[in-house]
């Protein structure tokens, strides 16, 4: 049987999700939207440029049958993330939602208080919720409590590629909610995706690890490949670590023994 | 008239519907999502919603993000 997974009435077999910011440009990142293999990518809702009405869309190039992930973010208060749902919906017009209240220039942790206040209103306004919040069990189960249909806690802050710095609290989060749980932000390389899919992760969603690559193409490759392995890993079940050697050949049977 | 379009004050012709104004700014309706006064205006309602006079008109797209 395939090993999907589902956020609201949306299924999906490709576990690892990619944004579309901070590319050198638009060939490169259509190439590596492919080769990451995601079947949801995030866009970004900001003012049209209106002295620049007849230049390319993003949209042009994003590959046919992605489906695309609204975000909210960059806003610091639930309503400036409501108003911008509500913008995303409109132009998507399908009802899923990356939401984010940041609470900080410097670190973009979330605003969980506002993160929670944003996607109490926006569950009731019909959307599906992906909330990118803190790794805090408490707070995911509070979100999981108003309705969300997934939460996504960092792996560490947005753009660091730090890795996965609390793969304790990520257990627990796991533990503690029934919806999916997908690891958002942080990721740097390949084994980052592989460690938070081994944790248990749904699925991990990326941006910059890919984008500012040196080849953000072949990265994408590797990001997909390590989602794979981990997600395997994760099912396969790992040995328990020990402390002392335990030998993988036979210790009898010894020539001169 | 003027009104207030993605934060800059501007003049748009009396009495222009959503659609009127995306018209004479040169911008693709389905491309966009436009809130009037803090609102979103759905796509069905373009040709029939008037902006007045100090309205605060926001007009978005989809760009690059994480």
């Amino acid at each position: 049987m395939a090993d999907t997974w589902s956020i609201g009435k949306h299924a999906f077999t490709s576990r690892l999700l990619v944004g579309t910011g901070k590319y050198p440009d638009f060939p490169t990142m259509q190439r590596a939207l492919v080769a990451s293999g995601a079947e949801l990518v995030t866009v970004a809702v900001r003012r049209l440029d209106l002295s620049k009405t007849g230049e390319a869309s993003l949209l042009e190039w994003i590959p046919k049958g992605m489906k695309l992930l609204p975000n909210t973010a960059a806003c610091f208060t639930a309503d400036e993330a409501i108003r911008t749902a509500r913008l995303g919906r409109e132009l998507e017009m399908g009802d899923l939602v990356k939401l984010e209240v940041i609470g900080d220039r410097r670190t973009l942790f979330p605003d969980v208080v506002g993160l929670v206040a944003a996607a109490e209103v926006l569950v009731k306004e019909g959307f599906t919720v992906l909330p990118y919040t803190n790794d805090d069990p408490v707070t995911a189960k509070r979100l999981e409590d108003v309705g969300c249909a997934a939460v996504m806690p960092l792996g560490a802050p947005i753009g660091s590629g730090l890795g996965i710095r609390n793969p304790y609290n990520l257990r627990i989060i796991m533990e503690t909610v029934s919806v999916p749980v997908l690891v958002d932000a942080g990721v740097g390389t390949a084994s980052d995706a592989a460690i938070a899919m081994e944790l248990g992760a749904v699925a991990v969603l990326m941006n910059t690890a890919i984008a500012e690559a040196r080849d953000p193409v072949l990265m994408a490759e590797a990001m997909r490949a390590g989602v794979e392995a981990g997600r395997k890993a994760h099912l396969a079940g790992r040995i328990p670590t020990k402390l002392h050697a335990a030998a993988s050949s036979p210790m009898t049977g010894l020539i001169g023994s | 008239m003027q009104v207030r379009l993605n934060g800059e004050l501007r003049e748009v012709p009396e009495g222009v519907t959503v659609a009127g104004l995306l018209g004479h700014l040169g911008v693709k309706a389905q491309r966009v999502a436009v809130e009037v006064n803090d609102a979103v205006v759905t796509k069905d309602r373009y040709e029939s919603q008037r902006i007045g006079p100090g309205d605060s008109i926001e007009i978005v797209a989809f760009v690059g993000g994480g």
